[in-house]
């Protein structure tokens, strides 16, 4: 699903922020991506979505290489991604409804099939009587769950999470952490960056630990393996 | 474009109007008065020109009287030198014969006074007609150099006047024109990019969603493009109102006489639409583009 070859990030100030890092996902895979701050985490997720380019290296997203993809066809590699941010990042101006509608409304859905489609999904997420709330009158969970939707409406093979409960209190995180879960065991790919060592040791997942901007671990049911 | 991006882009920049609604504002009525003004200014000209227009048409042409024992290959000459001048588009030579039956149909009942007459007292001439008015003053300074010239008549002094008062008015007119476009785009472009600031985040989210640059940027684009045309709509609305109202203030009460040379409501207004929706409708358009150029690299 992702292939990273020797891919490096030189940033224009001169930083290295990745180096030669090999990674595989397999379909399916649900990976924590760990690491201290500036290990090269956020870096990693922004070469994915193309907001930033690998300076060397290969990187391929579901057999689309990435490293050499025409800026007009950023837009559809995105499509293949869903991704949450630790900040929500909604649209305040949109109802609930709306905002996750809008991210079938740039793939040419039909109303018909935005009407179908954005209850049911709301649904799954537990959010279906809050379809007209603004995202301002939402908690921060119930905030998450929207992204969570938006980011799945278009049933894309890889779910791209930054930190999602990085702004959560413990409890609402297991109850996003749960529904991640949930969409993992249907078939989709998650690569989620965290800080949190507790969900990371209780949900066993692959590991892989990012330091200075090197892989030092990528292991099976594994730790978050630091203390912080 | 797809069905269903269109009533998108149709729906989306409608909502954004209206909940952006306080900056809509302020954009339209930018637009509105630089385009009223800039329509004033353009009122002003177009209608000074057409009086100019009338003026020279009465007063270019230049009469050459010449020295009365001139022989008919110096009169030639004259001519033909006459002609070789810059400006000059026809010339006419008009014997002293033609003069003076001219000058007794001018004088018409009274024409008898003129059979007393021993001897022509007039001079033979040459009519000399102008491309442009202003030519004149080089033309007539010209001719008096020349030998064999009695005496130059021409509207000096209405001629001289118009062409001050009509070069005055246009080169003001384009100072004051020039720098209230500055002013105006300079507002217009910052309206706009506040607008776009203030969604600047927005723009952000939905390219992170996978929308490609033309989906975000046809709502803001038709957005900027409907305020441009609103603006223009306002703006022809209040010139109409107050042309029309002046129009009819020249034309009923005085100045009869420069009221015969003013532009017509209807023309004014006919011009102005076409110039004001293209403007209008391009400031919208180029400052949305614009404003929003640096936020869709995302």
């Amino acid at each position: 699903m992702i292939r990273m070859l020797g891919v490096s990030k030189r940033y224009s100030n001169g930083m290295l922020a990745v180096s030669d890092i090999n990674l595989h996902v397999k379909k399916g895979d649900f990976i924590f991506l760990v690491g201290p701050s500036g290990a090269g985490k956020s870096t990693m997720i922004k070469m994915l979505l193309k907001e930033e380019n690998c300076t060397k290296g290969r990187l391929f997203v579901d057999d689309t290489e990435v490293s050499h993809l025409h800026r007009r066809l950023v837009p559809f590699l995105r499509r293949k991604m869903g991704v949450v941010f630790q900040d929500y990042r909604l649209l305040q101006n949109k109802t609930v409804f709306e905002n996750v509608a809008f991210a079938m409304e740039i793939t040419g859905a039909s109303p018909r099939e935005i009407r179908k489609n954005v209850p049911m999904i709301l649904s799954v997420v537990g959010l279906a009587d809050k379809q007209k709330c603004y995202p301002n009158q939402l908690s921060g969970g119930e905030q998450q769950r929207v992204s969570i939707a938006r980011a799945m409406i278009n049933n894309p093979p890889i779910l791209i999470a930054d930190e999602p409960t990085g702004n959560l209190d413990p409890e609402t995180s297991w109850e996003i952490m749960k529904i991640l879960k949930q969409i993992n065991r249907r078939g989709t790919t998650i690569l989620m960056a965290t800080h949190d060592k507790e969900i990371v040791d209780i949900m066993q997942q692959r590991v892989v630990a990012l330091e200075s901007g090197r892989i030092v671990r990528d292991e099976l049911g594994g730790q978050y393996g630091y203390e912080d | 474009m797809k069905i269903s991006q269109f009533s998108y882009t149709i729906r989306e920049s409608l909502k954004n109007l209206w909940r952006n609604r306080l900056m809509s504002f302020a954009s339209m009525t930018s637009v509105a008065a630089t385009l009223l003004i800039l329509g004033i200014i353009f009122v002003l000209i177009i209608n000074i020109s057409s009086l100019a227009q009338g003026a020279k048409d009465q007063f270019d042409t230049v009469q050459v009287y010449l020295v009365d024992d001139l022989d008919g290959s110096q009169v030639d000459a004259l001519g033909e030198r006459l002609y070789g001048l810059e400006g000059v588009k026809e010339i006419y030579f008009e014997t002293k014969n033609e003069a003076l039956s001219k000058m007794k149909l001018e004088w018409e009942g009274n024409g008898f006074l003129l059979e007393g007459l021993e001897e022509n007292p007039l001079p033979n001439s040459y009519i000399v007609s102008l491309y442009d008015i202003g030519y004149a003053e080089y033309v007539v300074e010209e001719i008096n150099q020349l030998p064999g010239v009695e005496e130059v008549k021409f509207y000096q002094d209405v001629v001289v006047k118009i062409i001050e008062v009509t070069n005055y008015i246009k080169n003001i007119g384009m100072v004051i024109i020039f720098i209230l476009v500055a002013i105006s785009t300079f507002i217009i472009h910052n309206t706009v990019k506040l607008a776009v600031n203030a969604r600047r985040r927005e723009i952000g989210i939905m390219k992170y969603v996978g929308a490609t640059s033309w989906f975000v940027r046809w709502p803001f684009l038709l957005e900027g493009t409907l305020l441009g045309l609103f603006g223009a709509i306002i703006a022809i609305g209040i010139l109409y109102a107050g042309y029309a109202y002046t129009y009819t203030l020249f034309t009923s009460k005085f100045y009869v006489l420069i009221a015969a040379y003013l532009v017509s409501t209807q023309t004014i207004v006919s011009d102005l639409l076409v110039i004001f929706i293209v403007i209008g409708a391009g400031i919208g358009a180029l400052g949305s583009l614009l404003s929003m150029r640096k936020y869709l690299h995302v």
